[in-house]
């Protein structure tokens, strides 16, 4: 895989200012009163940096089907720590 | 002819061991020696772990506090808890023979990236220098680092969460390289059905190490916010709970506990049908067993706060799934005694051991469903139950199981033989001191004796007794044990290549293996378990 040439460089350039676009939307949003919702939004858009970087910074895209498997199975088991905790704060 | 000499391996040479100095461990990219040096370290810290245990039986040989303070009692079980547990079993196996043992089953030259691998050991021995550095204001919180106490002590928390992410870090770093190894690295021929089932455990292990670890660090990493910022994670007058930080150790604690015996347990799957000289029985389902143990570990760590104040629901939910976990463990132990049944049993050192284990896990594991079940964890919650239940699986089953291993490959990592007579005489005496240690602990659980405390009233003098003379025999057992290795070095019989008849690729590199382990890859053509069914 080539990562230097210009197509390329064009694809890096435009994720990064995608990320900054992003981070000044995640201060920009802190400060409108959203209630619980303000904390999805955060999520949201940081979850959006985070596949970002993953598929263009790490290259994530042109893997294989293994790879995938090892990057996207962790998201299981943080969505399980997150649902149990949950099952218990929530309902104390 | 043994598999070394038919692969035209000379078993008379020193092998990775030729080169000498310490720059040639200290820059190493060998996986042997790095296996090695794990070894060493982790054994030294297995004994120093030891005499934290030995001083806290000493204490508890009479009811009153007689020799300590309750402060040093509580610093010795903090100690003894955090050094077995992090700089002990949980890297011995994985890190120690995993290293040594996973490129030589393989077939393959080395692990895919061996100077990571350096990196991952230089880590861990970073890890273990701050983990003594936090000895000049010694931890007094338990093992477990449990919050508010450990939000307010004065011990040196941070620090010893700095050398505990450490050891984390050298941890994930480990899985990560055997997991790529694993997929990578096998010799031609090697399918994932020829794979020996050492390397199944290894593999289930390293993906918890990858995916759990990381939970862990951050939890220290709050803490120490909490400490030096205070910040409130856990803090209910900011707004924070303490038993949030229960949730996030446990997630990477009671997985981790799988990390520790199933290594052993990979172990125990290669001894038996070798000195059986019988075929495993059940591969497919000892194999896809580990998986199952190292995902549904995942699912079940609420099941050690009971009585912590969760919610009813999550109570009930994570004590049901805890009953899941027995499955995929009894399917091993059922297809251990059905290798065994019929076979040519011989007791070799390492059989003993791997009997032992399959004995003593036994009973530590039919102790679970008790701690387990809502109504009696409520009795047994911190009690010497507790206790004695945790030792038998993690002592019983995770040490055993590396006796088992080092006995079994002492020969290939050091070209030596060990004085058998001598083995068998400190597995006696292990064997012995265990039981009479441990097997009273869940008598005087029961009977309400609670743990972690200095004194305990006089109801209790007979089983403690018991205890701590046990523990005595058990220390002299080790001993023994360490003696026997440390002549077997020194004097030990020349190995051969293939002492015990074994059919797995190491036994076809020499004893010890060259640096490169095999003069050419090997090439596989069937399973490594065709005991009694070819000349093996």
């Amino acid at each position: 895989m080539s990562h230097g040439s210009a197509g390329s460089r064009r694809i890096y350039y435009g994720v990064f200012a995608a990320l900054i676009t992003l981070t000044v939307v995640t201060v920009m949003v802190s400060y409108i009163d959203l209630g619980l919702l303000n904390v999805a939004v955060a999520l949201l858009i940081a979850s959006a940096k985070a596949s970002l970087v993953a598929l263009f910074f790490m290259h994530l895209k042109g893997e294989s089907g293994l790879v995938w498997g090892f990057a996207l199975v962790p998201i299981f088991f943080l969505a399980l720590i997150i649902f149990g905790t949950l099952l218990d704060t929530q309902l104390r | 002819m043994s598999a070394g000499e038919e692969s035209g391996i000379a078993g008379n040479g020193r092998g990775y061991l030729s080169e000498r100095g310490w720059r040639s461990w200290a820059f190493t990219l060998d996986h042997k020696r790095i296996g090695a040096m794990y070894l060493w370290s982790t054994i030294v810290f297995f004994l120093l772990g030891g005499v934290f245990a030995l001083l806290l039986r000493l204490e508890l040989l009479s009811p009153q506090a007689k020799y300590f303070s309750n402060h040093a009692y509580n610093v010795f079980f903090t100690l003894h808890g955090a050094m077995m547990i992090f700089l002990f079993v949980i890297p011995a196996i994985p890190s120690g023979l995993g290293n040594f043992l996973i490129p030589l089953h393989l077939g393959a030259k080395d692990v895919a990236f061996p100077r990571l691998n350096l990196a991952s050991y230089w880590i861990f021995a970073a890890g273990f220098l701050v983990i003594i550095g936090s000895l000049v204001a010694p931890m007094d919180t338990g093992w477990t680092f449990y919050t508010p106490y450990s939000a307010k002590t004065g011990a040196a928390v941070a620090t010893l969460s700095l050398g505990v992410f450490l050891i984390g870090m050298s941890s994930i770093l480990t899985g990560l390289n055997f997991i790529v190894t694993i997929h990578k690295l096998r010799a031609p021929g090697m399918t994932w059905h020829r794979l020996p089932l050492f390397i199944w455990s290894m593999y289930a292990t390293s993906i918890i190490q990858v995916v759990a670890t990381p939970v862990v660090g951050v939890t220290f990493l709050l803490l120490a916010a909490e400490r030096l910022l205070g910040v409130g994670f856990f803090d209910p007058s900011k707004g924070g709970d303490p038993v949030l930080f229960q949730h996030f150790f446990w997630f990477y604690s009671h997985p981790v506990v799988y990390v520790m015996i199933l290594p052993a347990m990979g172990i125990v799957s290669e001894v038996i049908p070798v000195f059986s000289r019988k075929p495993i029985f059940g591969y497919n389902a000892i194999a896809y067993s580990s998986l199952a143990i190292a995902f549904i570990g995942f699912l079940v760590w609420g099941h050690h706060m009971f009585t912590s104040g969760m919610s009813p629901l999550a109570n009930t939910i994570f004590s049901f799934l805890t009953f899941f976990v027995a499955v995929p463990t009894a399917v091993k132990v059922f297809n251990w005694i059905a290798t065994l049944y019929r076979g040519s049993i011989t007791f070799e050192s390492p059989m003993l051991y791997a009997l032992t284990f399959i004995f003593l896990f036994i009973i530590g594991g039919l102790t679970g469903p008790f701690l387990g079940a809502l109504a009696t964890n409520v009795q047994l919650h911190d009690t010497y139950f507790v206790v004695a239940h945790f030792h038998y699986t993690m002592m019983g089953g995770t040490v055993m199981g590396f006796f088992a291993g080092l006995h079994y490959w002492f020969p290939k990592m050091t070209g030596r033989m060990l004085n058998e007579k001598v083995a068998r005489v400190a597995w006696a005496l292990v064997f012995l001191g265990f039981n009479l240690t441990f097997f009273t602990m869940f008598i005087a659980g029961t009977r309400g004796m609670p743990r972690r405390y200095a004194e305990y009233i006089p109801k209790f003098h007979t089983e403690n007794v018991i205890s701590t003379v046990g523990s005595a025999i058990l220390a002299l057992g080790i001993l023994v044990m360490m003696w026997n290795f440390v002549q077997g070095l020194r004097k030990g019989a020349q190995a051969p290549s293939d002492p015990w008849r074994s059919l797995t690729l190491e036994w076809r590199a020499a004893s010890p293996p060259e640096t490169e382990n095999f003069h050419e890859i090997p090439q596989v053509a069937d399973w490594p378990y065709g005991y009694g069914t070819r000349k093996a």
